[in-house]
């Protein structure tokens, strides 16, 4: 056998090369772009980056639909995981139906939500069936942040809540039932039991869900586009026109590697603050 | 049975949560123009019309991008299968110095904000002639879909019990035999699972394509560049046409689903 052990890395290499030639180079590349000007280093990039009219509104929206969005999928797909086990009848077409949004994009629940909230839309039209508006009422203007951020909201729960749910589900099927079992013959009710035994061993599932949404919630563009344009500035979106619109590469970069400096932090933050506490499990 | 009834109606909610954006859209890809643009709306369509769709589908570039983005996809899924599955199988089956780092490489590149990836290769792709093609887009997807393949395609072949391959030995196979008639036809709907994903994942992917092609666009760099000055029923219908796979991928994967991300994520 000594004669094969080349194999496995002559397995992984090709993937290896592959991921040198499409992460590190870029990402090096992105570094270099963002600090080197026309006449050497500079930090004339961030400081343009920085003094521009959408960057503090980018910035802001940015971390806050992080900040709202992301709990609010964590819980209800902690519900939903813990709904799916008091289901017997009909639980793989429910199954079916709750992860169906793992296969639609960004762009496309940008859309189908743009269906509800546009002028004449379905809430518009619902609203006006109650008797509450009877004037089609503009929902994702420029004046209206704040529904716009509620749109934007909503899409994005509705999307990308599917994705926590299957990570969680598969991390309640490593759980041992003999635990869950052993505080029932103790007597701990339901509600113990989940707070002392199911949540502490669901923590590393927990934490790669938090950190996996987390950077993709800092990430929000196509969302943001569908629903309001540029209406709701966020960080990728502002990436995506000074290179496309601006054909400022530089700016571009600058804006990528602090979408990449914050998704650094909080993951660094969730690893750091869900360490997994052994004498809770124990 | 009365915590059974309420289980029951609260997952009937949520799938109806999950599922009436979708019928709404719908119902406007199959209305007249002039349903879309009706108000108040009723929920239930009015007129059923293939006028939206036809209209859509009719628009100068749809084709081309819907042409584009299944070049763009079928590349995806082509390399990471080929790139991620040998990983996959020397991470299941081999020990060797290196191997944690590898996985640890891996798993970083989960954690890459696309942009960092994307605005760096424009720039590069122009020199490269890979700029505005379906290959260079493909590299990029493939970027994305490669991690998940490594993994699910070791927890793939993890579950293929290893004395199968031996057996197979001791009978003469050489590796690469055995491999190919034992491990290969067990691990093939698994293999399918994953290539569906990297399909999907390059079919859904806007930002890299819309900034890394100019005319070759995909369909859904082709719709995000056009959103703002198309009207609301292209964008209903192109909206709608994106979400249909979404519904035959999870069927046609249902099986794999916690496997697939519940290794991946790990």
């Amino acid at each position: 056998m000594r004669s094969e052990r080349y194999i496995p890395y002559l397995l992984v290499l090709p993937s290896v090369i592959f991921l040198l030639f499409l992460f590190a180079w870029p990402l090096v590349e992105a570094l270099l772009l963002s600090i080197r000007g026309s006449e050497g280093w500079t930090l004339e990039h961030f400081q343009r980056m920085a003094a521009d009219l959408y960057f503090k509104d980018a910035l802001k929206y940015t971390v806050l639909l992080a900040v709202v969005v992301v709990p609010l999928q964590v819980i209800l797909a902690l519900c939903m995981a813990m709904l799916l086990g008091g289901i017997s009848r009909g639980r793989d077409l429910f199954l079916y139906v709750w992860t169906i949004p793992l296969g639609i994009s960004d762009l496309a629940a940008g859309i189908a939500w743009l269906a509800i909230f546009t002028e004449r839309g379905y809430l518009n039209s619902f609203l006006q069936a109650l008797g509450l508006i009877h004037e089609p009422r503009l929902w994702l203007s420029y004046e209206t942040p704040a529904m716009l951020f509620l749109a934007v909201v909503a899409a994005e729960v509705w999307r990308a809540t599917a994705i926590v749910f299957v990570i969680l589900v598969a991390g309640l099927q490593l759980i041992p039932k003999e635990y869950s079992e052993a505080a029932e013959v103790f007597g701990a009710t339901p509600w113990r039991r989940f707070w002392r035994v199911t949540l502490p061993l669901l923590m590393p599932s927990l934490q790669v869900a938090l950190i996996l949404r987390t950077i993709l919630a800092l990430e929000v563009f196509a969302v943001v586009v569908a629903l309001g344009g540029r209406n709701l500035p966020v960080l990728a979106g502002e990436a995506y026109f000074w290179y496309n619109a601006y054909q400022n590469p530089g700016v571009a970069a600058a804006y990528s590697v602090l979408i990449l400096g914050i998704s650094v932090l909080a993951t660094l933050l969730y690893l750091r603050l869900m360490r997994p506490r052994q004498e809770v499990v124990a | 049975m009365i915590n059974r009834t309420i289980y029951l109606a609260l997952a009937v909610l949520i799938a109806l949560w999950v599922i009436v954006p979708i019928f709404l859209i719908a119902t406007l890809a199959f209305s007249d123009r002039a349903s879309v643009f009706a108000w108040p709306k009723g929920i239930l369509p009015q007129r059923f019309s293939l006028e939206t769709i036809s209209f859509f589908f009719g628009v100068t570039g749809v084709g081309k991008a819907i042409g584009n983005s299944l070049i763009v996809a079928g590349l995806t899924l082509l390399f990471a299968v080929l790139l991620g599955a040998p990983a996959g199988y020397a991470l299941a089956r081999y020990r060797f110095a290196g191997a944690d780092a590898y996985r640890i490489l891996i798993l970083l590149t989960r954690a890459f904000p696309l942009a960092i990836l994307a605005i760096p290769l424009a720039v590069r792709f122009i020199n490269l002639g890979l700029y505005d093609t379906p290959l260079g887009v493909a590299l990029v997807h493939t970027a994305l879909a490669l991690p998940f393949a490594v993994l699910v395609t070791s927890s793939l072949f993890l579950g293929i019990p290893k004395e199968l391959e031996e057996a197979a030995w001791t009978l003469g196979c050489n590796r690469v035999q055995a491999f190919l008639k034992v491990v290969l036809p067990l691990a093939l709907p698994g293999l399918a699972a994953t290539a569906i994903f990297a399909f999907v994942i390059s079919w859904n992917e806007v930002f890299a394509a819309t900034l890394l092609t100019l005319r070759e666009r995909t369909l859904p760099a082709f719709l995000l560049t056009a959103l703002n000055d198309s009207p609301l029923p292209f964008r209903f219908a192109g909206g709608f046409f994106l979400i249909v796979p979404a519904l035959v991928f999870i069927f046609a994967i249902r099986r794999y689903l916690f496997t697939l991300w519940g290794i991946a994520n790990r």
